[in-house]
């Protein structure tokens, strides 16, 4: 598993978690996760794009995610942000497919982008990566205060003078240099599930920034290195991996903030619905008494539907025992 | 170049029995995909729409793996994570774009699970480009009674719950103090966004089913501020552009490079985008020297 080809697989996926740990932080704070899959996806356009004019990839990644960030920020002035980068992600993908139809024989290769070749990574190809990671890293350390003082309270932020417009480009164009850096050697799916899973729990788990950011690269870490021994161990593809174990953190940080919830009201609210399903399912197998008749007998019609939280739990709790001792 | 004689000659065209089936099914699917659209840029969910278009390619793989019509892939892993979009919490803005970032990645990795045993399980290797490439001009004449009947029941369910749907999409807070079942209309309006998007995707491919559901939808409603006439606008911009798209399309087969028919999709994707910044240009302009409104952006 630490033979010397399997060793960039190890080094490479370590240093796009590491940025993408930080950068997926602020995408999550500032809901960017729209942007953070079309700039991936549209990018690889650029790469087919390359391909088809036969020069190098990372030419055409790059010149097509830095537009396309260009062009969403554009857009985004007098269209909502999500619609413009709907708009602009079927149009890099359409280009895309006209250059891939232009130029017969790519299919493997536009898989391997779409999904990632981590083992097929060469020596050389690492130094570029961890520079441009630290151009990445420099640039977010650099704007670290008006980034997150944008996305917590955007008004206050542009009442002190900060313009909400480049910080949001500035935002979009890193986002766009972190895909150039990650898609030719994890894939489009798996940068995307870094940028977002981690960093999603990570702010489930606490909420103080810079907290949120470290717990974010490591789990960002976690789930990279995780994926690669599962997937080295099974042979099944590293992104299926990634994407499982990105959906599990994000799951584990939900259901830690559920029952840490200060909110005990809404905590009971979620219970009794979930309860209030299992109940009904338990009536409906078990008796062949009507199901309108038993909820008179239990009152427990009015409270779900008026949303009587504390009493609610309770009410529930009657209806189970009426079902268990009628059975 | 076009030749420019073809532009007057459709004898070809409309005698060409793919063109035909692609021209019916495009008609269904701009008209769905308009419908259900308009409620998707209201309701700014358009990235929920996008991914069911990647998440049901992991349904569609899984289909294959069991030998099944890939439609059905489609549809039950689509209405599965509309489910699970509402349940993360599609509601609020944050939420909203987390959730169906969460799920979309899921899906991903779940598709790349799926491909792979697809690929172990038979030689074909055709299997991952047709999954996320559709296209128009490929389609099956005996697929056009499914298409009509899954977007048949998309639009009936926009139809049934039309009046609340706009409120709920409108304003929340309105729509709870009418006492409107919050919940259970943005589940129903989610299945019809599923049932679209499946269609769509499995038809015309994951990119023109974003195009045609968005792009005609924010060009309507950039036109007009009426649901009703802007679901009606948003059809027929995207009959036309499908129709132009497929048109050019059998026409760029006499274009460089030669003997080689551009995508449609790309033509749509152009067509539409270009509709969109003249539409929105000129509507600014417009606001900016002769109108003195500012309207709320759409």
């Amino acid at each position: 598993m630490f033979s010397a080809f399997m060793l960039n697989a190890w080094e490479i996926s370590s240093i796009v978690a590491v940025v993408s740990g930080v950068v997926g932080f602020f995408v999550v704070q500032r809901a960017n996760a729209f942007a953070a899959h079309a700039l991936p996806n549209g990018a690889f356009a650029g790469a087919a794009a390359a391909s088809y004019l036969g020069i190098s990839a990372v030419i055409g990644l790059s010149v097509f995610s830095l537009a396309g960030a260009l062009v969403i920020a554009g857009l985004s002035r007098r269209t909502r942000s999500d619609v413009a980068t709907a708009l602009v992600v079927v149009m890099m993908l359409s280009l895309g497919s006209l250059f891939l139809s232009f130029s017969s024989g790519y299919a493997q290769q536009v898989y391997s982008l779409l999904f990632g070749e981590v083992f097929g990574i060469s020596r050389s190809e690492i130094l570029p990566t961890l520079l441009i990671s630290l151009f990445c890293m420099l640039v977010v350390l650099f704007l670290y205060r008006q980034l997150l003082y944008t996305s917590v309270v955007p008004e206050a932020a542009q009442a002190k003078g900060v313009k909400l417009a480049v910080v949001d480009l500035m935002f979009l164009l890193i986002v766009a240099l972190t895909t150039t850096m990650a898609v030719p050697v994890v894939g489009t799916v798996l940068i995307f599930t870094l940028l977002i899973s981690p960093a999603a729990a990570a702010r489930s788990f606490t909420n103080k920034a810079h907290i949120a950011i470290l717990l974010s690269v490591s789990l960002a870490l976690t789930t990279v290195w995780a994926s690669i021994a599962l997937s080295y161990e099974t042979n099944y593809p590293a992104g299926f991996f990634v994407g499982a174990c990105g959906a599990l953190i994000y799951a584990s940080g939900r259901i830690y903030r559920f029952i840490h919830s200060k909110n005990s009201k809404s905590r009971e609210a979620t219970l009794a619905h979930i309860l209030w399903g299992l109940a009904e399912a338990a009536l409906t197998l078990n008796t062949d008494a009507p199901l309108g008749e038993v909820k008179d007998m239990a009152n427990i019609d009015k409270v779900v539907e008026n949303k009587l939280p504390m009493t609610e739990l309770n009410q529930v709790v009657h209806l189970v025992q009426f079902i268990s001792s009628n059975n | 170049m076009a030749q420019l004689g073809s532009i007057f000659v459709f004898a070809g065209f409309f005698s060409s029995y793919p063109i035909r089936v692609a021209l019916v099914t495009g008609l269904i699917v701009a008209v769905v995909s308009g419908t259900v659209g308009t409620f998707t840029i209201i309701r700014g969910q358009s990235f929920a729409g996008h991914s069911l278009a990647d998440i049901g390619a992991a349904g569609g793989s899984a289909a294959y793996l069991v030998n099944i019509p890939a439609i059905y892939g489609f549809i039950g892993i689509n209405i599965l994570a509309g489910l699970v979009l509402e349940l993360i919490g599609i509601g609020r803005l944050r939420g909203r774009d987390l959730a169906a970032g969460i799920v979309l990645s899921f899906s991903l990795g779940l598709t790349a699970l799926f491909l792979y045993l697809d690929t172990i399980a038979s030689t074909t290797t055709n299997v991952t480009a047709s999954l996320l490439f559709g296209s128009i001009l490929t389609i099956q004449g005996s697929s056009i009674p499914i298409i009509l009947a899954v977007g048949s029941v998309a639009i009936a369910i926009v139809m049934v719950l039309y009046r609340p749907l706009v409120l709920s999409s409108i304003s929340k807070e309105l729509a709870l103090a009418k006492g409107i079942p919050e919940t259970k209309i943005a589940i129903g309006y989610l299945v019809a966004l599923a049932l679209n998007v499946s269609l769509t995707a499995i038809t015309v491919g994951a990119i023109l089913s974003t195009a045609l559901l968005v792009g005609p939808a924010v060009i309507a409603l950039k036109l007009t501020r009426r649901p009703g006439r802007a679901i009606l606008l948003a059809s027929a911009i995207g009959v036309f552009v499908t129709w132009i798209g497929i048109y050019l399309s059998y026409d760029s087969y006499y274009w460089p490079p030669h003997n080689h028919g551009w995508p449609a999709s790309f033509f749509v994707v152009a067509i539409i985008f270009a509709l969109f910044v003249i539409v929105d240009t000129t509507i600014s302009v417009r606001r900016k020297y002769l109108v003195g409104e500012r309207a709320e952006n759409i």
